[in-house]
This record gives C-alpha cells, structure tokens and sequence, in this order.
C-alpha cells in the first residue's frame, strides 16, 4: 500500500511536469521581449496588430456561424431519431463520428477538388462561397462533440410526452422545436457550442486551405516570422481553450442544479 | 378503408424520413460525397483510365518513406502517452491521492486534450527550443547544453514529445471510466483466494483492462496520425510526415500527379479508418465489464 501510494504521487509528479513546464516556459517566454526585464510587450504587439484584430474577429464571427448553423442541423435531427427513426440512430450515430475517423486535411481536400471553380457547386469561386464552405467544413469538424453533447442532454428529457403534450396545446413544429425542445436541451447545446467554439478558434488546416484569413493560419504566419508574439499568442489560446471548457463546467453543473422534470 | 389506411401510414413514413434529409444532404455533401471523390480518384490515372499504378507509387521511397516518419510518431506518441496517462488515470482512480488532485486532473485533461494545433507549437518552441526555459536553466544552472546532446525539437523526438501534451490528456480521460470500472470485490476475492498484487493485477485486472487499453491507445495513434497544424508551425515543411506532404500536394501538386494524391488520401482514410474500426470493437468488448 505504501509503495503504490509513493509510485502514484510519481505518477502524478511527472505529470505535472509534463503539463505545467511547458506552459510556465510559454507564459516566461512571452515576457522577454524587453532585453534583460520582463514586461508585457509582447501582448502589446500582439493586441496593436491590425491583422490579429481582424483573424480573430474573422475566427469569432465563423465559430458563432458554425454553431448557429450546427445547432440548427444537429437538434432537429437527434430530436427526430429520437421520435421516429430510431432504427435509423446507428447510422446517423456512425455518420456523426466519422469526422474524427476522416483526417481534416483529406476532407479539405475532396472540398478542393469537388467545389473548385470549375465545378458545378463552385463555392471556392467566390470570397462568399468560400465562407460558406469553411463554415460547414467546421460544422463537420464540430459533428462529433455537437451531436453527442446534444443527444446526451436529450436522453434526460422525454422527447415524445413533451411533442405530444405541445400538440395536444396546439403548438405547431416550430412552436415545439424551439420552445419545448431547445430550452429543455439547452445545456446540451451549450456545452456543445463551446467545444465548437475552442476547435473553430484554433482551427489551422481547413482555413489555411481554403485561403481564408482565420486566426489559426494566421498564428502559423506569426510563428514563422516573429521570436515572442507566438508565445503571446500560445498563452491567449490557452486562456481561449480553458474558458471554453471552464465555460461548459459551468453549464454542466448548472444544469445539474435544475433537473428537467419528466 | 384498407388503402386509405395505407394511404396514412405511407404519408407518415414519408414525412418521418423526410425529417433526417437535412442531415443526410449534409453529410453527403460535405462528408461523404468529398471522400469518396478521392478514394475513386485514387483508381483512375488522370487520363480517367481505371489503374492500380496510383496504389502502386505510393509504395516509391519517398512517399513510403512520410508513411513510416508519420506511422513511428503516431506509434510512439500514443505508447507514451498511453504509458505516462495510464499511470496517471491510475494514480487518481486507486492511488489513494486527494481527491481534489483528480477532479483537477480530469478538469486539465478536457482542456489539455483540445490544446493542440498551432500554439501547442508555439508553447513547446518557446520550452525546449533553442533559447526555451528548460534549455537556458539546463545550460546556465547545470552547465548541461542539451543541444550539444543531438536534440532537435524539429525532429522526430521533438515532434513525438510535443504530441504527448495531448495525447497523455486524452488517455486519462479515456482510462479514468475503466478504471472506475474495477470492482473492489474483484480484488478482495483475489486477496482471499491468496493472491499476491502481482498475480491480481497480471490475472484479473489486464485480461479485463486490455480493451480499453488497447482501444484507447490505437485512438492515441489515429488522433496523431491525422494531425498536422502542430508539426506544420513546429518544423515547417522539413519533417517530411504524410499530412504535411498531403498539404504540400494540395498546395503546389508536388508529386506532379493529381491521382497519386487521392492516392496519398486514401493510404490516411486505411490507416485511421483501421484504427478506428478496431478501437470500435475493442471498445465494445470493454464495456461489457463495466456494466
């Protein structure tokens, strides 16, 4: 008992060596720019950088798209397995998680080929149509962590006692989908959107490809031509990245504390 | 009143299956359908002549060569990770630490686990690169040039060490629910038929365990696999591993044939594709003890 108690305070011990030096070595680094004191210059740089402002309002502006879109594909569908196809919920189950069988960089690809300008949906032939394309590039991305964010706060609610209760009150489908379904999986939703949030923010592959001016292509440009804004920059999407997790503990708890009456 | 009621049930099995199209264009249009755009293309020469010589180029040095960089990356990324977050899901689930510690340590993971991409580089660069914190307290506090030892953290060491950052999350979080899964009957009914820890942990903890090990691990190595941002900001293009090669197609047609690479795709889609599928299957074989 005693050893296993001494080899899991090691375990423990390298672990956090692994996961804290890294980002004290970030944090410290981001402060040298200033010869010989420490000083926040870096961020200073970083934040005066017109092209930091405009990626990053870019990256906000598509990750809000992306959820508003994703939601709007992602609830009605589950709610609808859920009601009256659940032969069908294995498929669409194996389908929500193919992106992360599917590497990024091979669905880009076939977006590339199949969309171009020459092609009969030219969605790459236009900035607009680009945009287009990225955001569902995201929404595929995000499927996964969406899907089953939602699926799992809906399991918690009675999906059909609540359609025909609606019905019963004569509401009509949109009635029932936005104001008996989507506040009842809200939390759902909620934790799903942030997910989606820190993975559109840091997003490289797809935005770089389709040549769009997103922050992940753009922090790859920092980091190829500058020594300190990087770390600055490192430390400003993990702060983006724990908010967003922080962000769906909140909700998670909070809905814990409301427990949805069946 | 027969095909009237037929009438019905055939007008609401119509809607119930209209209700999934959306989803189901979706996933064709942008899931799908771009797939296997590629994977046909892998079989056609670019005169649209059906060939295996596409599958047959990438067996050529170079190309086989990135599949090998990026197969020993993945591979030793997911065992140390799968190794370092076995230890730790351990440490919390039945090392008998503070129970805050593991509440933090699964909060960390869920972030750590989605820290990746460009700044994952960017923090590592800045770390155990050239001027990086350890490097200058290793030089200025011990004399130790950990350079002059033939480190590179543009290499396939540094790249394996920097995927670690999050596959050891990713493994914890995978880990920590199997291993809430061990019952403490299990081992009480160990101990009194006499067995030693050794014998408990060979005889009954791994034959149980080995799913999810396995499974989480070959998830380890297909999340490596298809990774590219970090190693792209990390070594730029010099670390030839197959996404980044894949990038440099898509970008300029360095292979000077557009089939090789749909090619190229598709040897990523077999070996993820694989991962998964077995992971699948482990992970179903798992859950069956953790009912």
């Amino acid at each position: 008992m005693k050893a296993s108690k001494i080899l899991a305070w090691l375990a423990i011990a390298i672990g956090a060596i692994y996961f804290f030096v890294p980002l004290i070595g970030t944090f410290e680094f981001s402060l040298r720019m200033r010869r010989g004191v420490y000083s926040f210059d870096a961020y200073q740089s970083v934040f005066t950088d017109d092209q930091f402002r405009a990626t990053f309002g870019f990256s906000m502006l598509m990750a809000l798209v992306t959820i508003v879109v994703g939601m709007l594909l992602i609830v009605p569908t589950a709610y609808w397995v859920r009601l009256r196809l659940p032969q069908m919920r294995p498929v669409v189950e194996f389908i929500t998680l193919l992106p992360l069988v599917i590497p990024a960089i091979v669905i880009v690809f076939g977006y590339l080929r199949l969309y171009n300008s020459s092609s009969w949906i030219p969605f790459t032939g236009s900035t607009q149509g680009t945009n287009i394309l990225l955001t569902f590039s995201y929404v595929t991305l995000a499927l996964p962590y969406m899907y089953r964010s939602v699926d799992t706060a809906m399991r918690t609610i009675d999906v059909r006692t609540l359609t025909e209760a609606a019905e019963i009150l004569g509401a009509k489908w949109p009635t029932i989908m936005f104001r008996c379904i989507f506040p009842n999986v809200m939390s759902g939703v909620l934790s799903g959107a942030f997910i989606t949030l820190a993975i559109v923010m840091g997003e490289f592959t797809m935005a770089a490809l389709l040549n769009r001016p997103a922050f992940g292509p753009y922090l790859q440009l920092v980091g190829a031509n500058k020594a300190y804004e990087p770390s600055a920059l490192a430390v400003i999407a993990f702060a983006i990245t724990w908010l967003s997790m922080g962000l769906i503990q909140l909700v998670s708890r909070f809905s814990k504390l409301t427990p949805s009456r069946p | 009143m027969t095909t009237a009621s037929t009438s019905f049930v055939d007008r609401r099995t119509v809607i119930d299956w209209l209700g999934i199209v959306p989803f189901m264009v979706f996933a064709l249009a942008f899931l799908i359908i771009p797939t296997l755009y590629l994977i046909v293309g892998a079989f056609f020469n670019p005169a649209g002549e059906f060939t295996f010589q596409n599958i047959v180029d990438l067996f050529s040095p170079s190309i086989l060569g990135a599949y090998w960089i990026s197969i020993r990356v993945s591979v030793a990324s997911a065992l140390g990770g799968g190794l370092i977050g076995f230890f730790l899901a351990w440490a919390v689930v039945l090392g008998g630490v503070p129970s805050w510690i593991r509440s933090s340590l699964l909060t960390f993971s869920g972030v750590a686990s989605n820290f990746a991409g460009v700044p994952l580089a960017f923090a590592f660069l800045a770390t155990l690169g050239r001027t990086g914190l350890v490097t200058v307290f290793m030089r200025d506090w011990f004399g130790f040039n950990l350079y002059s030892t033939g480190f590179n953290l543009l290499s396939f060491f540094g790249l394996t060490i920097t995927y670690m950052f999050f596959q050891i999350p990713l493994m914890v979080l995978i880990l920590t629910p199997a291993l809430d899964g061990l019952k403490k009957e299990w081992r009480e009914a160990a101990e009194i038929l006499g067995a030693s820890s050794w014998q408990y942990w060979r005889m009954v903890v791994l034959p149980i365990l080995w799913p999810s090990l396995m499974g989480a691990t070959l998830l380890l190595f297909a999340n490596a696999f298809g990774a590219i941002a970090t190693a792209f900001a990390l070594t730029g293009a010099s670390l030839n591993i197959v996404p980044i090669l894949l990038y440099a197609q898509i970008r300029g047609d360095v292979l000077h044939n557009p089939n090789l690479g749909y090619a190229l795709a598709l040897g990523m889609i077999v070996i993820t594709g694989i991962s998964n599928v077995l992971y699948i299957w482990l992970r179903t074989r798992a859950e069956r003890w953790q009912k």
